[in-house]
């Protein structure tokens, strides 16, 4: 039996409590989040949950000004790919920055991980539960300039 | 490995339209089997790619219905193809592949597809969920948004001042435009200049409007069959002389995606197999579903150095006459992207282009013609290379 060691919600919990977790390859040395079944580098499955520092810098961004359906009251919101210290790289929304005044310069700045809850009342995002609803599946990760 | 063939094609206009995916793939497919001289009943099997049927028409389960709509007999293999908006190139790949395996000798392959009819809210909702819906989706990304990404990290990468890459992607919209207004069957028949590209409204920035392809209606099909089928029915078969697929996961796992691994492994795989290089293409169909996509596949396919292909673009190099035919139809920009139907059209675009069929777009002397589909952010990427 194969036993997935950080599934999504584990790794959502730890979030929620300021803990950015990820899985450290005992043969490569790499590291791998979000989490997979091994690692992302070599697919070795010889793994240990870790927690990272929850540090990185910003590789790329755009401001998003034509939502999708529930994400309409976050306009505009900035979305981002860090990459952390540890080397895997994220995407999450950058908070604290002004979207109407965030220029290129923010290429390469440093980051912490936080997260927040994703907009109420989303149609398509998690699974349904048998109220018919969907079920809040996970959260968006956020970065903040350090 | 038997040698494959594409005999008949057949497209829709792409854009709005009140027909049901069926309908619509009924349409592209009888002229597919018409054109091919062929019956219904001689199709063994037919592959269909469809990425949101299910959302756009409550409709799941589509193959069968479109089997049965076109009049094949109960044997038929019928199956949907999903890899978002690659799915119909991963359809006729497996045509291709189950053709020249010896499995099936006749196979339609194609994709339909109402994404129009959904509204953009909608549709870009369920075109987001392409995206990975545990890690990355509760960011509130969205296609434009990995795209508007793509361009912030490419005019970093090779420092392109970012109004200069602005330009030459716009230079993208305008060039589709152009070709897109001689084609009947596109969406958009009408050219642009690089300022309506940047007067539009922001989408996701630096993406605007114009940078973006629409949301469309649409269905194509092709007939995958033998070289000694094809030769009975038709006067002129175009041939499928490679092949190539990739994977690849969530855009986090994909680290620096100006290059996308997927796409490299898929177009080598495809030229190795032709037998052909990249400086052998005449014309490519290709993924343009944002203006800085067209530039950054045109260095992954090989085309054009790394860093160098928003330049090209601006020395025309990219347009019909110039030294790569790119997009001759209009690509995604102007002809349209009915994701489960678009790497159908492609290719009908390709066949069309080989038997030297397309008027005001003809490229002169087009002999071997490539195609180019990714689905999602890079998760499945299909090349196909064909010759006459």
């Amino acid at each position: 039996m194969v036993t997935y060691k950080l599934p999504h919600k584990e790794f959502f919990a730890a979030l929620k409590e300021g803990k950015l977790l990820g899985l450290r390859c005992n043969d490569c040395g790499a590291y791998t989040c979000p989490p997979k079944i091994n690692c992302n580098e070599c697919a070795s499955m010889n793994m240990e949950v870790v927690e990272l520092k929850g540090k990185g810098e910003i590789k790329t961004f755009t401001v998003m000004r034509i939502a999708p359906e529930g994400f309409e009251s976050w306009v505009p919101y900035i979305v981002a790919l860090v990459q952390l210290e540890e080397g895997p790289n994220l995407v999450g929304n950058i908070i604290g920055v002004d979207p109407d005044k965030v220029t290129d310069d923010i290429i390469g700045k440093k980051i912490v991980v936080g997260w927040q809850p994703p907009p109420p009342d989303l149609r398509f995002c998690g699974p349904i539960g048998k109220d018919g609803k969907i079920q809040p599946g996970g959260i968006a990760m956020t970065f903040s300039l350090v | 490995m038997r040698k494959v063939a594409v005999m008949g094609v057949g497209m829709t206009k792409f854009g709005p339209t009140e027909k049901s995916q069926v309908e619509l793939f009924a349409e592209a497919a009888m002229e597919a089997i018409n054109t091919s001289n062929i019956k219904s009943k001689d199709v063994q099997a037919l592959f269909l790619g469809n990425g949101l049927g299910d959302f756009e028409e409550g409709q799941l389960n589509l193959a069968g219905f479109c089997a049965n709509e076109l009049g094949l007999p109960p044997e038929t293999t019928a199956m949907r193809f999903e890899g978002a908006c690659a799915s119909a190139s991963i359809a006729i790949r497996n045509a291709f592949l189950l053709v020249a395996s010896g499995a099936y000798d006749i196979v339609i392959a194609g994709g339909t597809e109402r994404a129009f009819s959904m509204g953009t809210s909608l549709a870009t909702r369920t075109f987001a969920m392409g995206t990975d819906s545990k890690y990355e989706e509760f960011s509130g990304l969205t296609f434009p948004g990995v795209f508007a990404m793509l361009a912030h990290l490419y005019a970093d990468k090779y420092n392109v001042p970012l109004p200069k890459l602005k330009e030459r992607m716009a230079m993208v919209a305008v060039k589709n435009h152009k070709n897109g207004a001689k084609n009947p069957l596109a969406q958009f028949q009408k050219e642009i200049t690089v300022e309506t590209v940047l007067k539009g409204f922001v989408v996701a920035d630096p993406l605007q409007l114009f940078d973006c392809c629409p949301f469309s209606d649409g269905a194509a099909a092709v007939i995958v069959t033998t070289d000694e089928i094809a030769k009975k029915h038709v006067e002129k078969p175009v041939y499928i002389l490679g092949a190539g697929q990739g994977s690849a996961g969530s855009l986090c796992r994909q680290k620096d995606y100006t290059i996308m691994p997927s796409r490299i492994v898929s177009a080598k795989q495809a030229y190795k197999m032709a037998g052909v290089e990249p400086k052998d293409i005449d014309v490519a169909e290709v993924h343009d579903c944002f203006t800085i996509a067209e530039i950054v596949l045109l260095e992954n396919l090989g085309l054009f150095e790394f860093g160098t292909a928003s330049e090209a673009v601006e020395k025309g190099e990219t347009e019909i006459g110039g030294k790569i035919a790119i997009n001759p139809s209009g690509g995604l920009k102007a002809k349209g992207h009915p994701v489960g139907a678009t790497g159908a059209a492609q290719v009908y675009e390709i066949v069309k282009q080989l038997r030297g069929e397309c008027g005001a777009r003809q490229v002169e002397n087009a002999k071997i013609g490539m195609t180019d589909t990714l689905g999602g952010d890079a998760g499945s990427i299909v090349n196909l290379i064909f010759g006459i």
